[in-house]
């Protein structure tokens, strides 16, 4: 669950440098003759390369994309030639408040999915980094690193079901825990009561989550001089201070990355409502996602599904041209300073 | 800073890792209980002995060694397909630099960005038509697309760097593209290379939407829809569950254990370029 971002800069300027490199020292025929036919575009055989990944994408993705926003105009069972209706589902989901509740706990997920892991993945790695690593070695921060990342690894489907298991109402084990200790008071039937499941919900997330920024920032940290702690240091500087004036400027382009990664994890988030709630208990805790899921499958009202992804994969393309928009600029930004 | 003040914190981060590791150890202490022995002291106290039959009943009732073997089979042919389709781009984009590389580049980040949601339904229907559905082909051929737009995003950055000189070398020796690509590209970024393996083997046995669609009948089953929907129909009992979870938690421990350290190397690479 990761994502790179390409500078731009320097490798690009390496290539220009040696743009007629290969390409115009080509030892075989082939290459030469095509250099004859274009003599301009010597390197554009590469292309060739390029040739089943273009076909696969345009055959498993661009094709059913359009597909599926075609039908979002249409009603449609799944069967049958769907009924051109224009804009009527996208009417329709405006007076829909089962849409607008989806949404609405998906900015719930965000906020467990992407803002709290963000934080305490902060906090974490600079804490693992700067003071674990450098009291009791590097050892110890790998095995604190192994546990907090764990569940990354694990199907969200198995999460799911430890999760309702120890969550359970009778016989949970953090109802059972809250007994042993006294606070008996507290139980609850945590995934079943309506005002409490999306709570619920996000909790389960952010155990799921907080392994991935915390990572990421573990390994952002490692190109950080350590020059700079130890000047700081010598100069009085608390943890927080260092913190707050090296740490997080440092690693801003990680931030940036984690938060727009998993704000799109967090609005995609399917399998864990899947498992754990199935949207419910009565729609407390649905997502677009799991709408649309059931829209399709269950209601078979295929046209108004579509309408509901469409819908949903414009937020996120929006939201991820925007991301990638604002990296970039911060970076061009921080390349003009510095160099 | 005296020891006096490191010791909490450190303390404080033991504790908190062992609250994330906590739901596997109860899983796991649950899993060898009996049912008799559950229900008389609850999920908390330690097991009197260890019992397995739970964990056999379970295996055979769902058919456990086949859903493996469906995983199994399925992630390890997307990642090996995805890696390949992923050198190929890559070569195109990072290595021969064609023109509107930054589109192609851009069009498979979005591709991979998109919600799969918007392409279900389609590629439901669509291999209704091709006769596919059903079938573990079809999961494989449509993650080794998605997984090799991520593929693809990660080595082209890594080979825009790759040296020149290398390259020309060959080529005055009068190697081909292809062999450029095969003996010098490919041995010089197997670390690269590895760790997209190891990331599209955990990322395609995880997956649930597509699986939980396309594969309906027993036999095809992954683990983790086999067990999603088990759990969705909520007929398990207390051991059953724990057996269904300590089976479930196993194959993605072992596989954590023994690449832990491409994982963590692998997020180096992959996070920020």
């Amino acid at each position: 669950m990761t994502v790179t971002v390409e500078r731009g800069g320097p490798g690009d300027r390496g290539g220009r440098g040696s743009r007629r490199g290969p390409g115009s020292r080509g030892g075989d025929v082939v290459e030469a003759h095509h250099r004859a036919k274009k003599p301009r575009r010597p390197r554009d055989s590469y292309a060739l390369f390029l040739l089943p990944g273009v076909l696969a994408f345009f055959a498993i993705i661009v094709v059913p994309f359009l597909m599926n926003t075609g039908v979002s105009f249409t009603e449609w069972q799944g069967v049958g030639t769907p009924k051109w209706t224009g804009l009527a589902n996208y009417r329709e989901l405006m007076d829909d408040s089962e849409f607008w509740a989806s949404f609405r706990h998906s900015l719930f997920m965000v906020v467990a999915m992407a803002a709290v892991p963000t934080v305490v993945g902060l906090v974490l790695a600079a804490a693992l980094f700067d003071f674990v690593g450098k009291h009791f070695g590097s050892r110890t921060v790998a095995v604190l690193r192994a546990c907090f990342y764990l569940p990354q690894v694990l199907p969200i489907a198995v999460a799911g079901i430890v999760w309702s298991w120890i969550l359970a109402p009778e016989n949970g084990s953090l109802n059972e825990v809250l007994k042993a200790i006294g606070l008996g008071g507290l139980q609850q039937d945590w995934l079943g009561d309506p005002d409490l499941a999306l709570y619920t919900v996000m909790g389960v997330m952010v155990w799921v989550q907080i392994g991935f920024p915390l990572v990421v920032f573990m390994a952002g940290l490692q190109r950080v001089d350590p020059q700079l702690y130890e000047a700081a240091e010598l100069d009085g500087a608390g943890w927080w201070r260092r913190f707050w004036h090296i740490t997080l400027p440092q690693i801003r382009p990680e931030i940036y990355v984690v938060l727009l990664w998993c704000t799109i994890a967090a609005l995609k988030v399917f399998g864990a409502v899947y498992v754990l709630t199935k949207g419910g208990p009565g729609g407390a805790t649905n997502v677009p996602s799991y709408f649309s899921f059931t829209t399709f499958f269950e209601k078979t009202q295929v046209g108004y599904g579509a309408a509901i992804s469409t819908v949903l994969t414009v937020i996120i393309l929006v939201l991820a041209l925007a991301g990638l928009k604002l990296q970039t600029r911060a970076e061009d930004a921080e390349q003009g300073g510095v160099r | 800073m005296t020891a006096l003040r490191r010791y909490p914190v450190l303390v404080a981060l033991f504790i908190g890792a062992l609250f994330m590791v906590l739901p596997f150890l109860i899983v796991a202490v649950n899993a060898v209980k009996s049912p008799a022995e559950y229900s008389s002291n609850g999920p908390l106290s330690l097991p009197e002995g260890v019992y397995l039959d739970g964990l056999k009943d379970f295996w055979e009732r769902v058919d456990f060694g086949q859903k493996l073997v469906n995983s199994v089979l399925i992630s390890g042919s997307v990642a090996l397909g995805a890696v390949v389709l992923s050198v190929l781009n890559a070569y195109a984009i990072g290595i021969g630099r064609i023109k509107g590389r930054t589109w192609v580049l851009a069009f498979f980040v979005l591709a991979n960005m998109l919600p799969q949601e918007a392409l279900v339904y389609p590629v439901y229907y669509l291999s209704k038509e091709a006769g596919l559905y059903d079938t573990r082909l079809s999961v494989v051929i449509v993650f080794i697309v998605i997984q090799a737009a991520f593929g693809t995003y990660l080595l082209a950055s890594v080979l825009g760097q790759f040296p020149r000189e290398i390259i020309e070398a060959a080529r005055i020796d009068g190697a081909n593209k292809w062999q450029v690509l095969w003996r010098i590209v490919v041995p010089v970024s197997r670390p690269t290379i590895g760790v997209l393996l190891v990331f599209f083997v955990i990322w395609t046995w995880n997956e649930f939407l597509l699986p939980l669609v396309m594969l309906i009948s027993n036999d095809n089953q992954t683990v983790s829809v086999a067990l999603g929907v088990l759990q969705g129909q909520r007929l398990m009992d207390a051991t059953m569950t724990n057996a269904a979870a300590l089976l479930g938690v196993l194959p993605a421990l072992v596989f954590f254990l023994v690449f832990q350290r491409t994982l963590t190397r692998g997020i180096a690479v992959g996070a920020v370029k």
